[in-house]
């Protein structure tokens, strides 16, 4: 059994200067934390190394008595992932307390080699766990906050506008994947029913590309707001993804194709018997053209 | 035995499920529709299926189908009010009713069929409506 967890415990204060002042030296982010948040920070965790319950060895990082101190580095590298630190530096910021320990072991017990050794191998050990278990938490918060993101984003990508009374207008904008498309469907046809618009145009302007999983979902959606009873106009076509679509064989032969909004727009008033003109000014001299549509 | 009742609007018949669809009451349907549109000479059958909140192959085929037998029997067939839930696992289970004429809702449909049928009854009495 190490006789090194005594020795940090008898020298607190002697670890943790040395440690700050490795930890200073290494890379440091003044940008995202201040000194004293820093300083405050390693007290507490060496508060949680060397106030383990007795019977607590450096050998068995699974046991219960270093629960807290594996809590309190999950929440420090949660909360450096949403700051903004790199994984490194979050990994290094436990790693530094490693010359301390082999400080301190050397001057322990450093006219025995062997002992020594055994010291130091074990203090090393620990603190690679450490900080392995570090960058775990550390990933585990990106993922979180990637997931997050993701999530609103994907809220935010799919708003169903009113155009006019009856007409709907779902403009699309990042690549459609399979959640995505379950999204954007049930927006619009929930949109559909609540404003009970039996034209419906998917603007795709915004769709960086189209390949065959893409036009199946807007198929599909398109399918499905056809078994509502709406009809579905397709519109935002770019030249080249009109050549893919034909390039990649896919039939959109069914579907109401315009290649802008405005086309797609125009249509939807014709089918729903309305016109737009342009009102002839009063004081005007020429004839206003009047424009039907 | 359970039935789905079938209503007589002039020459539309109106078809409303307010139960959950099965197997059986789905043929039924399909059974007394048919003959019901050879009883009254229907041009227009319309199907409101706004209650209906469970829709598997078997319903979706059988929908199709009575489609199909109404247009054999001269009668323009319409499906209003399909919620959402129900068109998307329609589609998902990749039946897209081609020859099924959907509508928002009842008026609608109705519009529908009226239209269609005026027009039908015009062609079919030729040039004799214009003087």
């Amino acid at each position: 059994m190490s006789k090194l967890l005594g020795a940090i415990q008898e020298n607190r204060e002697l670890v943790l200067e040395d440690w700050l002042r490795r930890l200073k030296a290494a890379v440091r982010r003044q940008d995202l934390v201040n000194d004293r948040e820093l300083e405050f920070q390693i007290a507490e965790l060496l508060s949680a190394i060397t106030d383990v319950p007795a019977g607590t060895t450096f050998e068995d990082l699974t046991g219960a008595g270093w629960e807290p101190l594996k809590q309190l580095l999950a929440a420090l590298s949660i909360s450096r992932a949403n700051l903004g630190f790199t994984p490194s530096e979050t990994a290094l910021f436990v790693l530094s307390l490693k010359p301390s320990l082999f400080t301190l072991a050397r001057k322990n017990w450093g006219k025995d080699a062997a002992e020594l050794f055994a010291e130091i191998s074990v203090a090393d050990d620990f603190v690679d766990k450490l900080a392995l278990h570090t960058t775990d938490s550390y990933i585990h918060g990106r993922d979180q906050v990637i997931a997050r993101q993701q999530e609103e984003m994907l809220e935010l990508s799919t708003p169903v506008v009113t155009l006019w009374d009856g007409i709907v207008a779902l403009p699309l904008i990042g690549t459609l994947d399979s959640a995505r498309t379950q999204v954007v469907m049930e927006s619009l046809l929930q949109a559909i029913v609540q404003t009970n618009s039996r034209i419906a145009i998917i603007d795709i302007t915004g769709v960086p590309t189209v390949d065959t999983l893409v036009a199946q979902h807007l198929l599909k959606t398109i399918t499905a707001a056809r078994l509502m009873g709406a009809e579905c106009i397709l519109s935002g076509i770019r030249p080249q993804i009109a050549q893919t679509i034909v390039h990649l064989g896919i039939n959109l032969e069914d579907v109401i194709t315009k290649s802008k909004l405005s086309d797609a727009f125009r249509m939807a008033l014709e089918r729903s018997g309305r016109k737009v003109v342009r009102v002839e000014k009063s004081n005007g001299t020429g004839v206003a053209p009047t424009r039907s549509v | 035995m359970e039935r789905i009742p079938i209503l007589r609007m002039g020459s539309y018949l109106l078809v409303t499920i307010q139960v959950d669809m099965h197997d059986r009451l789905a043929l039924t349907l399909q059974d007394d529709l048919t003959n019901r549109i050879c009883e009254l000479n229907a041009k227009g059958v319309l199907i409101d299926i706004s209650s209906l909140e469970i829709v598997d192959s078997f319903i979706g085929r059988t929908l199709a189908n009575i489609a199909s037998m109404a247009k054999v029997l001269d009668a323009e067939t319409v499906v209003v009010g399909m919620q959402p839930a129900v068109a998307i696992t329609l589609v998902e289970l990749g039946m897209s009713l081609p020859g099924i004429r959907t509508a928002l809702n009842v008026e609608s449909g109705m519009e529908y069929l009226r239209e269609t049928v005026a027009n039908h009854g015009a062609s079919d009495d030729g040039d004799g409506t214009e003087d």
